[in-house]
């Protein structure tokens, strides 16, 4: 079976979620690109968006009807070609409205799992709960005829105790997509020992079509992209208990977010990804974690208070912050929470002392924003943090401590086998966090 | 061909160009429409005019209303400017982004035919109520609506790309770039110097290094880059257009006045192609028409406003009305003759790529910019009228060099 025939009947898991919901957008995109081939053009294409609530269905066609049109407004040019030959189709407006139409058409909203059980490929994007994930698996590979291809959106469970708890027989490959898939452009692939080889030789091509960076993984938990997060997120959540002792919780709060912003230059604050990704996430993925790593402790006991208090940030439909360890107020960090008082602490009330406590930022320093796509950003870069190294302000000590232990996790992920190379560590801090340099570098030595 | 009659303009005004560049431009929140434009521009104007009473007709130039705002009729908005102009005669006119200087033929005409001593002139277009995708449907119906299912997405772009691949192949891609590059740069020094101007807050350090940006056809048009476009704005212009009469029951100060002494009109073939794409042969007749009636030579020019909805189409109208020789226009602009300091300053205040381009109101906003620079009311962007060049032209241009209006001005 050739690459396009396997897009003939597909089913997307847990569709409606954040993360399904652009796979959905992307898988469809793609399949109507195939379904526009001439060879292709006797053939039926169907896209089942599998999930449990008939509300969020609904509200999921909507989002990705209005995706669509935004989809299809940039790539204009492209369909004005494809539909060259309909004299019925003249305008931009009357084209965008065609392609949605005809995407949608390939889309079946479903509740129950017997959909899929003729789709020769499954993308699954359900919640991080491996029993879950191979109860739904061993159903629809019981019930198929087909031998479906399961790609799984994990972005911490062992490919392998996946592969073997649902009894796939390797007809399975993590397919990482991160948040949201349909604007960023990195895709972590991990195939456990077991993996086909047609199944990575096939999302390379969907990849690459999609016009993302593939970045391979070996299959350990939390594989690169958290492999590296959760500890720096510990790392980080540590360093802020160490300063505990001189000022308030808040206080530690604030300062450790401002130096892994600020003075590390990255495009936020290690408490504001915790924010971003969601407490209750972090702490789900550092448990799903915990039995596969030996060495270490992949755990944060501050995680388990914030979420017995029920305080779990991530994220409104709209993208937007909701309240974690820092409050939010049109994208801007308005107050820090106090765990003591049990209450947020306006940022105002304690900026004076934590700029006090941390000092002035080092010279040269540019904010993430002006660095990130910088033609010289490796001159800019060198030159900051040998300015950090000279500035002996607690700041800087905390940054350029912050920055070893980064690359020490990074190294330890090529040491440990979950990362085949460093670069492949830099190129998902890079595209997948955004960060301005990789961990693994030279500018701290 | 002479006027029997002198003619002159007064009173001019502009509102902001707004748009994409604009620090107070948001393409989420509301804006103000039609309504408030119109009332803007008109009010302005009547306040320099001694009031509504003073009007005999009105006149308001807007290329497509009916599609980017849903309106029609927009003569029917001048009564809602001043009760005062309630049962005065007004019309619209129409010829794609020449509307605006249709507007002001409308008026001269009135003024010629006897039935007008003052007439209010608009130009108005408010064109960010959709994207750019889909304006560019709307702005295609300046061409023929025919060719709009084998025109390229971003129809004009495409029809102005054709042309610019057309005279890179004749002259030179990097001889013609350079010169499209330097005309990016004149527009925004020139605009920066305007508060109206829609890239009045362009910050850039090298303008010319921009406007050297190589073209992209997957993301755009084969031969030209974004920064060759003119903008898409949101805007209204007005100026009276007087006799001798008018100017004293007016009470203006004929210094506060510029004489038009010729104007020259063409029109061609809307469904015909261009019979030499490295050529404006419309233009050419506009200002030969207009400079004839002048009785004026172009060395006799001290400024020129003309319709550069692109660096390009700037370039071919400069060889057009004959400033430059044919294959000469980049040179002559590389070599800063057009430059502000230039020998032939031209746009003063940024032009259709710098001030913006709010399609109907670009004829009267170039007459507005003349009649700033004969009467030194340009403020920052005033440039220096030598005593022997008393004389400005403009050249508005509907669609792909279809709908022609060249006017030349005279200091009073």
């Amino acid at each position: 079976m050739n690459y396009d025939n396997r897009f003939e009947n597909v089913t997307v898991l847990g569709a409606a979620g954040k993360m399904g919901s652009g796979i959905l957008l992307l898988t469809s995109m793609e399949m109507y690109d195939i379904s526009k081939k001439p060879e292709n053009k006797d053939k039926n294409y169907v896209l089942y968006a599998l999930d449990i609530s008939q509300k969020a269905l609904s509200g999921l066609m909507l989002y990705i009807q209005d995706q669509l049109v935004k989809q299809a407004e940039r790539k204009i040019n492209a369909l004005r070609i494809i539909y060259k030959d309909r004299a019925d189709l003249i305008y931009n407006g009357e084209i965008i409205a065609q392609y949605v139409k005809e995407v949608m058409n390939m889309i079946r909203p479903v509740t129950t799992l017997e959909s899929a059980y003729e789709s020769l490929i499954i993308f699954e994007a359900a919640s991080e709960n491996p029993d879950l994930k191979v109860k739904m698996f061993s159903q629809i590979n019981l019930n198929s005829k087909v031998e479906p291809w399961f790609f799984t959106n994990t972005s911490s469970i062992p490919i392998g105790h996946l592969n073997k708890e649902a009894n796939l027989s390797g007809r399975i490959l993590g397919v990482h997509f991160y948040n949201p898939p349909a604007v960023q452009k990195l895709v972590e692939v991990i195939k456990c020992n077991e993996s086909k080889p047609e199944l990575s030789e096939f999302v390379s091509t969907l990849i690459k079509n999609m016009r993302k960076i593939e970045v391979p993984s070996y299959d350990k938990a939390g594989f690169i992209g958290n492999g590296h997060f959760m500890r720096d997120a510990i790392y980080g959540m540590t360093t802020m208990e160490s300063l505990r002792k001189n000022m308030s919780f808040s206080e530690a709060v604030y300062c450790v977010n401002k130096v892994t912003q600020d003075f590390m230059i990255r495009p936020m604050g290690i408490f504001q990804l915790i924010d971003y990704v969601g407490i209750d996430v972090c702490q789900f993925i550092m448990k799903v974690m915990r039995p596969y790593v030996k060495d270490e402790t992949i755990h944060s006991p501050l995680l388990d208070k914030m979420m017995d208090i029920n305080i779990k940030g991530g994220q409104n439909h709209d993208g937007s912050q909701k309240d974690g360890f820092l409050k939010y107020e049109k994208g801007k960090i308005t107050a820090v929470y106090d765990i003591d008082k049990k209450e947020y602490v306006k940022v105002e009330n304690i900026l004076a002392k934590c700029d006090e406590f941390l000092g002035t930022l080092p010279q040269g320093h540019l904010p993430w924003k002006a660095v990130v796509g910088n033609k010289d950003k490796n001159d800019v870069l060198s030159k900051y943090f040998n300015a950090m190294k000279s500035n002996k302000s607690s700041g800087s000590v905390l940054a350029l401590n912050y920055m070893k232990k980064s690359k020490e996790i990074g190294e330890k992920l090529v040491s440990d086998k979950v990362a085949y190379t460093a670069e492949d560590v830099n190129t998902v801090l890079l595209t997948g966090f955004f960060h301005a340099y990789g961990p693994i570098n030279d500018f701290i030595n | 061909m002479t006027l029997r009659r002198k003619i002159y303009m007064v009173a001019g005004y502009n509102t902001i160009s707004m748009g994409s560049g604009r620090k107070e431009f948001n393409p989420k929140k509301a804006r103000p429409g039609i309504e408030e434009y119109m009332k803007e521009a008109g009010q302005a104007v009547l306040k320099q005019i001694g009031g509504a009473k003073n009007v005999d007709e009105c006149a308001v130039g807007n290329f497509i209303a009916a599609k980017y705002n849903n309106q029609g009729n927009l003569e029917g908005f001048f009564p809602m400017i001043d009760e005062g102009l309630r049962y005065k005669p007004a019309i619209r006119t129409e010829g794609a982004c020449g509307s605006g200087a249709l507007a002001l033929a409308t008026g001269i005409k009135s003024i010629l035919a006897e039935t007008a001593d003052v007439v209010l002139v608009l130009g108005i277009e408010v064109q960010n109520t959709v994207k750019a995708v889909y304006g560019a449907d709307i702005l295609a119906c300046a061409g023929w609506a025919k060719e709009r299912k084998d025109g390229h997405t971003h129809f004009f772009p495409g029809k102005f790309s054709d042309r610019a691949g057309k005279y890179y192949e004749k002259f030179g891609y990097d001889y013609t770039r350079l010169g499209m590059a330097t005309w990016y740069k004149n527009a925004i020094e020139n605009a920066r110097l305007c508060p109206t101007a829609q890239e009045y807050h362009n910050t850039c350090e090298d303008a010319l290094a921009v406007g050297m940006t190589k073209p992209n056809g997957r993301s755009f048009v084969d031969h030209l880059n974004v920064f060759d476009c003119s903008k898409v704005s949101d805007g209204a212009s007005g100026i009276a257009i007087v006799s001798e009469e008018g100017l004293k029951r007016c009470g203006i100060n004929p210094k506060d006045a510029v004489e038009v002494i010729g104007i020259g009109m063409a029109e061609n073939d809307i469904t015909a192609a261009p019979a030499d794409h490295t050529k404006l042969d419309t233009t050419a007749v506009a200002v030969k028409k207009a400079l004839e009636m002048a009785k004026i030579t172009k060395d006799d020019i001290a400024t020129i406003e003309l319709h550069d909805c692109f660096t390009i189409a700037g370039i071919l109208a400069l060889e057009a009305a004959g400033f430059a020789e044919y294959g000469k226009g980049p040179q002559f602009v590389a070599e800063g003759n057009t430059a502000r300091n230039g020998k032939l300053p031209v746009n003063t205040t940024g032009g259709l790529v710098g001030w913006g381009h709010p399609t109907g109101a670009t004829g009267v906003h170039q007459a507005v910019t003349i009649w700033e620079q004969l009467t030194g009311k340009a403020g920052n962007s005033q440039i220096n009228i030598p005593a022997n060049k008393p004389f400005g032209l403009t050249i508005n241009m509907g669609g792909d060099d279809k709908t022609l209006v060249s006017i030349v001005y005279k200091k009073n």
